[in-house]
């Protein structure tokens, strides 16, 4: 109980400190948030950036279908047959026989009766089977297997080169943003413990007397410690606070032109980064000033 | 009570400042510490203080052992102790009785405890009319008084002061004395190194001399210089 007034009332000078010394160096502070902000932002981007086109990858690699097209002078019973044997194929998911009838009946739903008319009695289109697998990464060996196949006149498939430059992408992404956020942490990390070294010059004449009238070591440092930690945590907020508002309007934009984007805009998921972020700050703030405050407070 | 045994302090630059000092002081004593600049002073008293650590030899504050003592326990030591130097070391920025108060509430005073004991030193001082003022608005003297009321604010066993009237007059520096005077009547130990030499040898309190870094004489009722060197 004792202990606990006691730091309670430790704690009320703290704050009275940490209130004074965020005061004195505001230009300074200035720059430790806004640093702190810009490489969290970063961050923030990288990190939305990175999510959505995992996204937009899965959701393109679940489409990816392989066609496969039989030669025209196919009678349909033999094509009916080749259906269990690229069933086996293993990688295979599931297969499914397309008569070219049902072909051309949907192809004209879609396109209207004027092919209809154009087409006649003749159905150009051929027997297919689509084979829908379950490693995408795959796709290229079964689909060469298939064209292999006696009977297979073509086998096509889409995507797979979208979703290739895609991860490519992501990883570029990636690495120039592990680059930018390492580049700007350090120096977000830099000017909080400039900052915190500002503040101990200036009080020096206090810490020196602090000393003499026995004050504890952590009664000496917290002020300090906790200055670092109130400016990494103002950079995240402000580095949150413009994401959200930014990410959310970019988001509206996008889904008004390209409505089958598949974005990230789940709040849990948004929270937690916007979370994420905030701890990062806090322990950004906390290593710089404790790197002043090691190297330049002997207590 | 503070013992040294057989103390020596060489620092890493090889200055031997202090050389198999030996000495006691009891609770309530009243101790000059006179010697030329550089005798070992200022190292005697930040042995005390435990600013400095003794090269060879023992220290024991109130019964505990500078050396075995752990870190954290150093400012419980330091709370024992209150400190009185040549430059005062005040804040100018704050008023007399936050100067005083500041002492306080480092070590965790209650707020109610700060509101009854600062004005109270303050009056023993004689700066009970100048509690608002800031120390550039004192006297020297008036500084230095706000000093010692710092120093004693958290009741401590002993006071020491370093050259506490270096900066001041004669009358001043009387005062001062006045004020040391007092406090020592309370029981509290004093313990100032000087080079006023007129006041030591008026006041007939014991004096420990240093030179080169060892105890040349100790003696009670004693005065700055002895009649042979």
């Amino acid at each position: 109980m004792y202990m606990k007034m006691l730091l309670l009332r430790q704690a009320y000078y703290i704050f009275q400190e940490v209130g004074r010394s965020l005061k004195r160096n505001s230009l300074l502070n200035f720059a430790a948030v806004g640093t702190t902000a810009i490489s969290l932002f970063v961050l923030g981007v990288g990190m939305l950036l990175v999510i959505n086109t995992n996204e937009i990858a899965k959701t393109i690699e679940s489409d990816i279908e392989i066609m496969v097209y039989m030669r025209h002078d196919l009678a349909e019973e033999d094509a009916i047959a080749l259906e269990p044997v690229i069933g086996r194929i293993s990688g295979v998911k599931e297969t499914t026989f397309i008569p070219r009838d049902e072909a051309l009946k949907s192809l004209v739903k879609r396109l209207g009766d004027e092919l209809d008319e154009s087409v006649g009695e003749q159905n150009p289109l051929p027997d297919a089977i689509k084979v829908e697998i379950s490693d995408p990464h795959e796709v290229n060996t079964i689909a060469a297997e298939i064209e292999d196949l006696p009977g297979v006149e073509s086998v096509r498939y889409g995507g797979q080169d979208f979703v290739k430059k895609l991860f490519s992408l992501t990883n570029w992404v990636r690495i120039i943003g592990l680059l930018l956020i390492t580049l700007l942490g350090l120096c977000g990390i830099f000017l909080i413990a400039t900052t915190t070294r500002l503040t101990i010059f200036a009080r020096r004449r206090e810490i020196n007397i602090m000393k003499y009238v026995g004050a504890t070591d952590w009664f000496v440092r917290w002020p300090f410690l906790l200055e670092g930690i109130i400016l990494g945590f103002f950079g995240a907020l402000l580095a949150v606070g413009v994401l959200y508002f930014s990410y959310g309007a970019l988001i509206a934009k996008i889904q008004e032109t390209i409505t089958f984007l598949p974005l990230v805009n789940s709040t849990l998921v948004l929270l937690r980064i916007f979370q994420g972020l905030l701890a990062v700050g806090v322990v950004m703030g906390a290593v710089g000033s404790t790197i002043s405050v090691r190297r330049y407070l002997r207590v | 009570m503070i013992s040294f045994f057989n103390v020596s302090k060489v620092y890493p630059n090889g200055v031997k400042a202090l050389q198999g000092v030996s000495l006691q002081i009891e609770q309530g004593e009243f101790v000059f510490i006179v010697g030329p600049s550089g005798a070992g002073k200022s190292t005697l008293i930040k042995l005390i203080f435990r600013e400095e650590m003794p090269t060879k030899g023992q220290i024991y504050i109130n019964g505990r052992s500078i050396l075995r003592m752990r870190r954290r326990d150093v400012p419980h030591l330091r709370r024992q102790i209150g400190m009185v130097f040549q430059d005062f070391r005040l804040l100018p920025d704050r008023t007399i009785y936050e100067n005083v108060a500041f002492a306080m509430q480092v070590v965790g005073a209650r707020r109610s405890e700060i509101k009854k004991r600062v004005p109270e030193v303050l009056k023993m001082v004689g700066l009970a009319n100048r509690m608002d003022n800031y120390p550039p608005q004192l006297s020297g003297g008036e500084q230095q008084r706000t000093a010692i009321a710092r120093a004693l604010v958290n009741k401590p066993s002993t006071i020491i002061a370093d050259e506490p009237t270096g900066n001041l007059d004669i009358n001043t520096s009387w005062d001062i004395m006045e004020c040391f005077q007092k406090i020592n009547d309370d029981g509290t130990t004093v313990i100032i190194a000087t080079h006023a030499k007129e006041i030591v040898d008026s006041m007939r309190q014991r004096v420990i001399a240093l030179e080169n870094g060892k105890i040349v004489r100790d003696e009670n009722r004693g005065v700055y210089e002895n009649a042979l060197t």
